[in-house]
C-alpha cells in the first residue's frame, strides 16, 4: 500500500468568531487529482490557502511525504516551507497577474523558479523555457515577450509552465479556468488533463465549475459553510449526490 | 547662529554615536542593511545625506577629508560637502587620494590603491537591489533573512534575453561572503572588482532609505553573473586623452557640435598625478611639475585648451 502523498486531519481555520473551513481531514495519494467544489464564501479558498501554506490554520496537521519522509507542513521553519513550495509544490492562481511577474518576459517568468533554485547557466535556463512554452502550447518566438501583451488564455498557460517547470509534485489550483471563454477553458483542461497524466502529478483543484472536476478530478470534496458534506469518487458524488446541498447543486447546472 | 554654535562635524553627540553602532552593526555583517535614524541635513535628499551622516559619524579632529563626485574633485556635490565639514569640523580636506584618511564618494572608487589606514564612505540613492523586482519591503526582507536571491538572477536573464548580454553597467548587484546580495551604489561595474579585498574600510549610507551597510577590509565580494555569461567589468575603449592612462574609468567629453569628442580619467586625482608624472595624452600638453600650472589645467572642462 503506498503512502498518502498529503494526508490532512482536523484542519480549523477562524476568522474571528467566523468559521473559515472546519474539520477538514482527507488523503491525497501520488497521481491523485482531488476536486473541491462549493458555492462562493463556504471556505475552499481558506482551505486551499491553509494547505499552500499562505495562511496559518488554527489547528490541524497537514502532514506531506518529503524527500526526507512524512513532515508536517504547519511545523515546518519557514525556510524550509519556502523551499518547499518552490521545489515540490506549485500553485496556479486563478488571476494570472497574482501568479506571474508581469514586467519579466515569459521566459524570465519560467526561468525564475529554476533561478530560485540554483540555476545559473543562462543557455540551459532558456532551453528549458523552451522548451516548457512548447509543452503549453506558446510559440517559441514569444519567448521574450511579456506576460502583458499575451492573452488571457495563454497567461494562464503561462502561468502553469513556471509552475511545473521544476517538476513539482502536488500542484494547487485556485479556479484555473476562471475568468476565459468556453473554448479556451476547453483547451485549457486538455492541456491539463495531458500534463497530470504524463508527469503523474497530483492536484488539488478549486473550481465552482462542475464540468471541470468531472474532467480532471478523480474524487471530489463538496465544501458547506466551511464544513465537507461530502466526498467520494467524482462520478458517484455527480452522478448520485447523498447530501441536500449536492443534490441541488448537481441540479444547478445549465443543460444546453 | 556663528559657526561655533554647532557640534563638530555637525551632528550632536547621540545622533553620532547612533550612527556609530549602526556602522558597527554593518561590520560584524557584511552585506546587510542596517535601519538607522537618518537626520534631516541641511542639504536635499539625494545630495548624499546619507554619506554626510555616516562621514560625520566617523570624523575626527585629525582626519583629512578628500569628497569625490564621479571621481572629480571639483563638481558641486564634493565641492559643497568639502565645505560642509571644513565649517563644521575644521578638518584638514586635500584632493589627493593617497593623502586622505576619510574619503566620501558618489558613484566611484579612486583608482589610486586604498590603504589600511582609510575609511571609504559611499553616498546610496537606494540600498535594495531586489527593489526594482519586488516592491514590498516586508517580502525583500523575508528574502535577504531566507537568502532568496533567485530574483536577482532574473533581472540579469532579462538583460542578456534583451540586450544579449548583461547590460546592467553601474549598481551591478554583489554578494558579499557568500551570504548577502548587496547594491554597491551606482557605481560603475568597472569599480566592482576593487570591492573585494580592500584593505580600506567601506562604510555606505542611505539618508532617505535609512540604512546603513558596511564592507570590513578584506571582504570577499563576487559580482553575480551566469557560467556561460560572466562578468565582465566594462569602460570605453580608449585611452585617456589628457594622461594617456590605458587602465583607468573614462568619461567621454563632447568638444564642438562637430562629432569632436575626448575620453578623459573620470578620477581628476589620478589623471593630475599622472600628467605631473610627465605622461601626455593625445591632445594633452606636457605639464611641468608645479602643482599650481597644474591645478590651473585641472578641469577636464577646458578641453579646447588641452586640444589646441
Amino acid at each position: 500500500m503506498t503512502q498518502p502523498l498529503l494526508s490532512v486531519r482536523n484542519l480549523t481555520k477562524l476568522y474571528g468568531p467566523r468559521i473559515g473551513c472546519a474539520d477538514v481531514a482527507f488523503d491525497l495519494y501520488p497521481g491523485e487529482v482531488l476536486g473541491i467544489v462549493g458555492e462562493s464564501g463556504s471556505g475552499k479558498s481558506t482551505l486551499l490557502s491553509c494547505l499552500a501554506g499562505h495562511q496559518t490554520p488554527d489547528t490541524g496537521k497537514v502532514i506531506f511525504e518529503t524527500a526526507q519522509g512524512p513532515r508536517d507542513v504547519l511545523q515546518m521553519a519557514e525556510p524550509d516551507r519556502r523551499r518547499l513550495g518552490r521545489t515540490d509544490w506549485a500553485y496556479v492562481h486563478q488571476n494570472p497577474r497574482d501568479g506571474l511577474r508581469m514586467g519579466v518576459t515569459a521566459g524570465g517568468n519560467v526561468g525564475e523558479r529554476l533561478m530560485a533554485v540554483g540555476a545559473r547557466h543562462y543557455g540551459d535556463i532558456r532551453d528549458k523555457a523552451t522548451d516548457w512554452l512548447g509543452r503549453v502550447e506558446i510559440a517559441a518566438d514569444r519567448i521574450d515577450d511579456r506576460p502583458r501583451q499575451f492573452s488571457g488564455g495563454m497567461q494562464q498557460r503561462l502561468q502553469i509552465a513556471r509552475n511545473l517547470v521544476t517538476g513539482p509534485r502536488l500542484v494547487f489550483m485556485d479556479e484555473p479556468t476562471g475568468g476565459l471563454d468556453v473554448s479556451v477553458q476547453a483547451r485549457l483542461l486538455d492541456l491539463l488533463r495531458g500534463l497530470v497524466r504524463d508527469l503523474g502529478l497530483s492536484v488539488i483543484i478549486v473550481t465552482h465549475d462542475l464540468a471541470v472536476v468531472r474532467l480532471l478530478a478523480h474524487r471530489l470534496m463538496v465544501m458547506k459553510s466551511g464544513h465537507v458534506v461530502e466526498q467520494g469518487l467524482t462520478d458517484q458524488v455527480l452522478d448520485d449526490p447523498q447530501h441536500g446541498y449536492t443534490q441541488l447543486l448537481v441540479s444547478s447546472i445549465l443543460q444546453v | 547662529m556663528t559657526d561655533q554654535a554647532y557640534n563638530f562635524a555637525y551632528l550632536d553627540e547621540q545622533t553620532k554615536r547612533m550612527i556609530r553602532r549602526a556602522i558597527l552593526k554593518g561590520v560584524a555583517v557584511p552585506g546587510y542593511q542596517v535601519p538607522f535614524a537618518s537626520r534631516e541635513m541641511p542639504m536635499p535628499y539625494g545630495w548624499g545625506t546619507g554619506g554626510v551622516q555616516v562621514t560625520a559619524a566617523c570624523l575626527t579632529p585629525e582626519d583629512t577629508l578628500k569628497v569625490i563626485d564621479q571621481g572629480a574633485d571639483d563638481t558641486t556635490n564634493a565641492v559643497s560637502i568639502r565645505k560642509f565639514f571644513q565649517r563644521t569640523a575644521q578638518v584638514a580636506t586635500t584632493e589627493a587620494t593617497s593623502e586622505a584618511t576619510v574619503i566620501q564618494t558618489r558613484h566611484r572608487i579612486p583608482e589610486a590603491p586604498l590603504t589600511k589606514d582609510q575609511i571609504l564612505v559611499y553616498q546610496v540613492p537606494i540600498p535594495e537591489p531586489l527593489r526594482f523586482l519586488e516592491p514590498r519591503e516586508t517580502e525583500t526582507r523575508k528574502m535577504h533573512s531566507l537568502e532568496e536571491y533567485g530574483l536577482m538572477h532574473v533581472k540579469l536573464y532579462e538583460d542578456i534575453a534583451r540586450h544579449g548580454a548583461i547590460a546592467t553597467s553601474y549598481a551591478y548587484p554583489v554578494k558579499v561572503e557568500g551570504r548577502y546580495v548587496m547594491d554597491p551604489s551606482p557605481i560603475p561595474k568597472f569599480d566592482n572588482p576593487k570591492l573585494s579585498n580592500s584593505p580600506a574600510l567601506q562604510l555606505f549610507g542611505a539618508g532617505r532609505e535609512q540604512r546603513i551597510y558596511a564592507l570590513p577590509p578584506f571582504t570577499h565580494v563576487v559580482s553575480l553573473d551566469f557560467d556561460d555569461h560572466p562578468f565582465e567589468p566594462s569602460k570605453a575603449p580608449h585611452d585617456c586623452d589628457l594622461c594617456g592612462a590605458g587602465e583607468s574609468y573614462l568619461d567621454e567629453v563632447i568638444t564642438d557640435d562637430q562629432g569632436g569628442r575626448m575620453f578623459v580619467c573620470s578620477d581628476t586625482d589620478f589623471c593630475r598625478t599622472r600628467r605631473e608624472e610627465g605622461h601626455v595624452g593625445r591632445l594633452g600638453e606636457p605639464q611641468f611639475s608645479s602643482k599650481k600650472i597644474a591645478n590651473s589645467f585641472e578641469g577636464i572642462c577646458a578641453p579646447e585648451e588641452a586640444a589646441e
